[in-house]
């Protein structure tokens, strides 16, 4: 119960410093935190609310301050709906239109300008996904602002913790800039609640700008399986697969054991033994989960970038010298070929 | 339209297999004597722009292609090899050693350039791999109001106007169509860079740079971001080896992942 009291007494001291006429006095810093708006860009498709984009709303809650969620699509209502019992969001501003459908940045970006400007926000945050890697840094391009990507951790509503190089150094930055539009690593925020809010929903405005883009098709890979990004364990494997037929062969069946994602290295991805979209690295997907456990992978810095934050992380591999040997929790020196199928065997016993 | 004319940025970068390091006074990556080399995204936008050339990928052809930096003396050097791979002349904003502007800053460059030039199409990386933000092409776009195709693994034309992009999204790729003048920002799938021969390169120091300054754009380039540190992340232990299959599912039992 006292988080929820300590949240109504914040809002109203918040609601008598905005009504306040003519210069607000300079209070505490715990004051001005208060006056911390921000908006959390939620993603949806086909109607319904991607839960991974809440992550947003952990981010904003670690600010303080009054949190909105934006939703934008044809018959948006459920997703509003939806959005609206996300634990910590105050306010949803939904706008109904099917040219927001496919999240193309060409309209959605003047769309969330005029909906911050209008808004007052200080703070913008989406995550660093297709969508909001496409989207974010057109959106601060048009409010003059300069995004601060990808970051993993808050020090203040100013200060924020980023990786550059490949994750090869850890940035802290601040910005002098009035509204921050920040995307955020989905690994470093986990999704809010979705049950326990009760969000007001309010109509946003539309710009309907026109959109010189036009989306023709999607071609999804399809799996049973969890999703990479947010899975709890990651079995991935690299070029000593060797083809798509012995990946497919060796890794699947092990992923299936553990009930994990399958990821693969750059070199894999190259070969064709394994979809694009499974590419774990700098220039892929960035993971962290419980468990990662790679097989044929040497630990190049740029496949280290995108798996190095894992709790737990196993290799198989047959060089005792590669690299992966140096970041690896437990190390199997041996032959992937004999090593998988019986860590494979005797997991589902 | 008579011709695209096709702007490549192109960054010049710690090269890709240097494991970088932070100095010792924590404010940056020590760059003195570490080998650089042009982002590696960069060089697809190149290839890609000489392959439309080549393969007359357009139906008016392509006019121009001109590459463009923004960095310190040295970043010469990879308009040159931008130049050796196939583009016709560079503009080169010269930076101070140190000196680095954000992506807001270079789009809006980029942007001036691009109206001086008429320029009907900007090919990116999609990201630099020194500061991994990923959003000079998309602010470039947002600033002309044109369309963007990010993460591109294939690029063709559809009569005078339209380009077909397929771009990476998560889990899979997105077809989109985008009307020129366009932005395209590629990625690692789009297509195998060249080597540049010894006679293109020795061609390349015949075609023309062209120094100019922020203020010659007319652009404030100055920063919004201060980095107040650079730290080393933490270090991870390797837990060593085990003998065994049986001896990797203990361990990872005791350590709570199975």
């Amino acid at each position: 119960m006292i988080p929820r009291i300590s949240h109504s007494v914040l809002r109203q001291t918040r609601a008598q410093l905005r009504s306040k006429n003519g210069p607000t006095p300079v209070a505490s810093l715990s004051a001005l935190a208060r006056l911390l708006s921000s908006l959390a860009v939620l993603e949806q498709k086909d109607g319904k609310l991607n839960h991974s984009s809440l992550g947003a709303v952990t981010a904003a809650l670690k600010l303080g301050g009054s949190i909105t969620g934006f939703v934008a699509g044809g018959n948006i209502k459920a997703v509003a709906e939806e959005a609206a019992k996300v634990k910590g969001l105050e306010k949803i501003i939904a706008v109904d239109n099917a040219a927001y459908d496919k999240g193309l940045p060409e309209n959605y970006a003047p769309l969330l300008a005029e909906n911050i400007k209008k808004g007052g926000f200080t703070h913008v945050i989406a995550g660093h996904t297709a969508f909001g890697k496409g989207l974010l840094p057109r959106v601060a391009a048009l409010l003059d602002v300069q995004q601060i990507s990808d970051i993993t951790a808050i020090e203040d509503e100013k200060t924020f913790v980023r990786p550059i190089y490949a994750g090869n150094a850890i940035a802290t930055v601040e910005s002098s800039d009035e509204i921050k539009v920040i995307t955020i690593r989905g690994t470093a925020f986990p999704a809010a609640e979705a049950e326990g809010g009760s969000a007001s929903i309010e109509d946003g405005v539309d710009p309907k700008a026109a959109c010189p883009t036009e989306w023709v098709s999607e071609d999804l890979a399809k799996s049973d399986r969890p999703d990479l990004a947010t899975a709890g364990k990651v079995v991935s494997g690299g070029r000593g697969l060797k083809s798509k037929e012995e990946f497919d062969r060796i890794m699947l069946p092990l992923a299936d054991a553990l009930g994990a994602a399958v990821g693969a290295s750059r070199a894999a991805v190259d070969s064709g033994y394994a979809d694009n979209s499974l590419q774990v690295g700098q220039t892929g997907k960035v993971v962290a989960p419980q468990l990662y456990l790679c097989a044929g992978i040497s630990g190049a810095i740029q496949h280290l970038a995108g798996m190095k934050d894992s709790k737990v992380i196993a290799a198989i591999n047959k060089d005792a010298d590669a690299p992966i040997f140096q970041v690896a929790d437990v190390g199997l020196v041996g032959d992937l070929f004999e090593k998988v199928p019986e860590l494979t065997e005797k997991l589902k016993q | 339209m008579s011709g695209l004319r096709i702007l490549v940025p192109v960054k010049r970068v710690i090269d890709y297999a240097v494991k970088p390091r932070v100095n010792k006074a924590q404010t940056a990556v020590e760059t003195a004597g570490v080998k650089h080399s042009m982002n590696p995204f960069d060089e697809l936008s190149i290839e890609e722009s000489v392959r439309i050339r080549e393969r007359k990928s357009h139906p008016q052809g392509v006019a121009d292609i001109i590459a463009f930096t923004a960095g310190p003396p040295k970043s010469a050097d990879i308009l040159r090899t931008a130049m050796a791979m196939g583009a016709d002349r560079s503009i080169h904003v010269e930076t101070k050693d140190g000196e680095e502007i954000e992506p807001l800053g270079i789009a809006k460059l980029l942007k001036a350039v691009v109206e001086k030039e008429k320029i009907d199409l900007v090919v990116l990386g999609k990201q630099s791999i020194d500061d991994d933000s990923g959003q000079t092409g998309q602010m470039l776009a947002g600033l002309l109001g044109w369309s963007q195709a990010t993460q591109a693994s294939k690029v063709s034309f559809e009569g005078d106007k339209g380009v077909i992009v397929d771009g990476e999204v998560d889990g899979g790729v997105q077809k989109v169509k985008g009307t020129l003048p366009m932005i395209i920002t590629t990625d690692l799938r789009l297509n195998e860079p060249r080597y540049a021969s010894l006679p293109n390169i020795m061609k390349a120091k015949k075609k023309k740079i062209e120094k100019i300054t922020a203020a010659d754009l007319g652009v404030d380039v100055r920063s919004r971001l201060k980095t107040l540190k650079v730290t080393e992340p933490a270090p991870r232990q390797g837990g060593g080896k085990v003998a065994d299959v049986d001896g990797m599912i203990s361990k990872l039992k005791e350590l709570g992942a199975l």
